[in-house]
């Protein structure tokens, strides 16, 4: 029972952090039409900035400046973009993974084999309640992911930035004739990806997890899961989907014991096996709305 | 129909004279430069294939690493002996049935993603295909019997009716010049090639290609010609695996000695790459991006204390590690490729060849009727 609940628990949190990734990652979809494979890469530049600063700029502080670089990288990709817009689909969508090698080279490069500590206030400590001990930092997470993507969500229905996103997600030309900037749109959208992304990075390598190292990007790909399996361009979807996907990496991770046939580290690969099941039974994720082409 | 009589004879000759040029190298070049040469031909078969799927059919994949892997593995586990020491199987089947029993496998593998890799389209296949690459290295760690787990597992020689396709000491020699295993894999790599190139191009310009290609540019449209779009995605995907079935399983007899960390998502982007800047759609851009990509790492690494800036990898120096340098270059050359110019190297040499008083007094349509004869698709017109 003990182990179910810590397991769901565990499970939930992580959920949390995939949420800010993939939610990110849905905006950049809904505003420039493409999977950004950058995303993974965004998410070192923002946990490796905190990772160099915290110690000049205090945790807060470089929580912020590195947000806010993160966020102006993410802009800047997405103008990138703008240049291979024209060409077709697959196109940017292939340009992001250019950008991709580019940045994870340079990070990797910097970082070396080293595991850097980022610095956050929560350290090793641990709370426990009824019989169930968790960490600390993934409290803060389930917590900090509840609030801004509360605050996103009621952003998003409530304020006009909000509704010229959605309008100009479902009808670009209908926008920019309201007088939608599909250009600030679509720059916003990239600095909020950016922003959840390096947030995200905190998270994601507070304890247990020993620190950032040149993985940590590949360990935020598993939000593209994540997003995939609630239907990519569903906010809602994103949201779910992180869930799952975290529920399911934490209990393949608290169960290994039984799940050992399978192999050692099925953890790690849970949220793969989960988009695939998802995407042979709905190819258009859980909450995806189904292409329809009228002639 | 388009080219000028003389041009059009000029062509198949280059090609014949290329072709030529490239039975020289095992008698000049060191082993460095074979097994350079020999992984470029792996490079090369494996991005015509993915060519296929990513510039003709318009699908992305992320996910041709592990279709390396299904080949290489698949090779070396058919016709591997087991060894009960180690722990490992083998089917022991003659070497050439396994090799191409290697490139079915793949189509298998391939072929079973086709609930997948049929519906999803364009990038969100990409995503999809992610999957395949993250499973495929849960697979080769934990299934230790076939795969030896993460220290790898040592690969058999080829043997074509007694022909050993490796290191032996039956003493061949031609012109003076010893043929080690590299240099007779060297030409098994270049007839791999050939055929792999013969192949693309026959299906590239059959019904096939144009059915892709109809594909690619409009869904609609290429259902109401009688273009089944499942189907015809699926087969793309599935072909384009087997190609890197192929690939897979010439690096494995190249390495002689494979091992999971080799099949990973850095090798799918590069595969990516080498398609892209090299001209999506186009056979010979594919095969020359796959050389560029490929070769470059080598390049530098060899030439590191001549280079300015680069130093060779592991030594101490202040520079860029030759391998750093090399992904900069190639992750930058992607890049620019997509900005400035989409169709790669195959477009940039297409435009030199076109007479230039046509090129400004053609209009778009005009440009679209002359392609086929110079390209090897319909080319993509659509914004």
């Amino acid at each position: 029972m003990t182990t179910l609940v810590q397991t769901l628990f565990n499970g939930l949190a992580l959920g949390s952090v995939y949420a800010l990734i993939s939610l990110g990652f849905t905006l950049v979809h809904k505003a420039s039409d493409a999977v950004n494979f950058a995303h993974g890469s965004l998410l070192l530049l923002g946990g490796y900035l905190v990772a160099v600063l915290h110690t000049s700029l205090g945790f807060p502080g470089a929580l912020v400046v590195a947000a806010a670089a993160t966020a102006l990288a993410a802009v800047t990709v997405g103008q990138l973009l703008r240049a291979a817009r024209a060409q077709g689909a697959a196109v940017p969508t292939i340009l992001t993974i250019g950008v991709d090698i580019l940045l994870f080279t340079e990070l990797a490069r910097r970082i070396g084999t080293d595991v850097l500590n980022l610095g956050d206030p929560w350290g090793a400590r641990v709370a426990s309640f009824a019989g169930v001990t968790v960490a600390q930092a993934r409290v803060a997470s389930l917590v900090a992911a509840v609030l801004l993507v509360a605050a996103f969500l009621a952003a998003f229905r409530w304020t006009r930035w909000g509704l010229a996103m959605r309008v100009n997600a479902s009808d670009r030309e209908a926008a920019a004739l309201m007088g939608a900037r599909g250009e600030r749109l679509r720059a916003s959208a990239w600095a909020l990806a950016g922003l959840l992304a390096a947030v995200a990075a905190v998270f994601l390598t507070a304890f247990p997890t020993p620190g950032l190292d040149r993985t940590t990007g590949q360990v935020a790909l598993k939000a593209f899961p994540a997003a995939v399996v609630g239907g990519l361009g569903s906010v809602g979807g994103a949201l779910v989907g992180s869930l799952l996907v975290g529920l399911a990496e934490a209990f393949s991770a608290g169960y290994q014991d039984q799940l050992s046939p399978l192999g050692s580290g099925l953890s790690d690969v849970a949220p793969y096996l989960v988009m695939v099941l998802v995407l042979i039974a709905r190819p258009q994720g859980l909450l995806g709305a189904k292409e329809s082409s009228r002639v | 129909m388009s080219e000028p009589p003389a041009r059009r004879r000029l062509g198949p000759a280059l090609l014949a004279v290329g072709w030529l040029v490239l039975l020289l190298p095992p008698f000049y070049l060191s082993a460095f430069w074979l097994q350079t040469g020999l992984f470029a031909m792996a490079a090369v078969i494996a991005a015509i294939g993915l060519n296929l799927l990513v510039g003709t059919a318009g699908q992305l994949s992320l996910g041709h690493a592990f279709f390396l892997a299904v080949g290489a593995y698949g090779y070396t586990w058919l016709a591997g002996s087991p060894a009960a020491d180690e722990g490992l199987s083998g089917l022991r089947l003659p070497p050439a049935v396994a090799f191409v029993a290697a490139v079915l496998l793949t189509g298998v593998a391939g072929a079973l993603f086709s609930p997948v890799s049929g519906r999803l389209r364009a990038m969100y296949l990409g995503v999809a295909t992610l999957a395949l690459v993250f499973v495929g290295q849960h697979i080769l760690l934990n299934a230790t019997s076939v795969t030896g787990g993460f220290n790898g597992r040592s690969v058999p020689p080829l043997t074509v009716f007694g022909f050993v396709f490796g290191d032996t000491d039956d003493g061949l020699t031609v012109f003076d010049v010893p043929f080690g295993g590299l240099e007779r894999l060297w030409y098994l790599g270049l007839l791999l090639v050939a055929v792999a190139s013969l192949l693309a191009r026959n299906l590239l310009r059959g019904r096939p290609g144009r059915a892709l290609g109809a594909l690619r540019d409009s869904e609609t449209a290429a259902a109401v010609m009688g273009v089944h779009p499942a189907r015809y995605r699926a087969a793309a995907f599935t072909v384009s695996s087997m190609y890197a079935g192929a690939a897979g399983a010439l690096l494995a007899l190249v390495f002689q000695r494979i091992v999971p960390d080799y099949f990973s998502l850095g090798l799918s982007m590069s595969f990516l790459a080498m398609v892209v800047i090299g001209g999506l759609g186009s056979v010979g851009g594919a095969a020359a991006g796959a050389v560029f990509v490929t070769v470059l790492p080598q390049l530098l690494g060899h030439f590191a204390d001549r280079i300015p800036l680069v130093v060779a990898p592991g030594s101490t120096g202040t520079g860029l590690d030759a391998s750093d340098a090399a992904d900069f270059l190639y992750g930058a050359a992607l890049v620019l490729t997509l900005v400035f110019a989409p169709d790669g190297l195959a477009g940039l040499l297409r435009r030199l060849r076109l007479p230039r008083p046509r090129l400004r007094a053609a209009t778009p349509q005009t440009s679209a009727v002359g392609e086929p004869a110079v390209g090897d698709t319909l080319k993509e017109q659509t914004l």
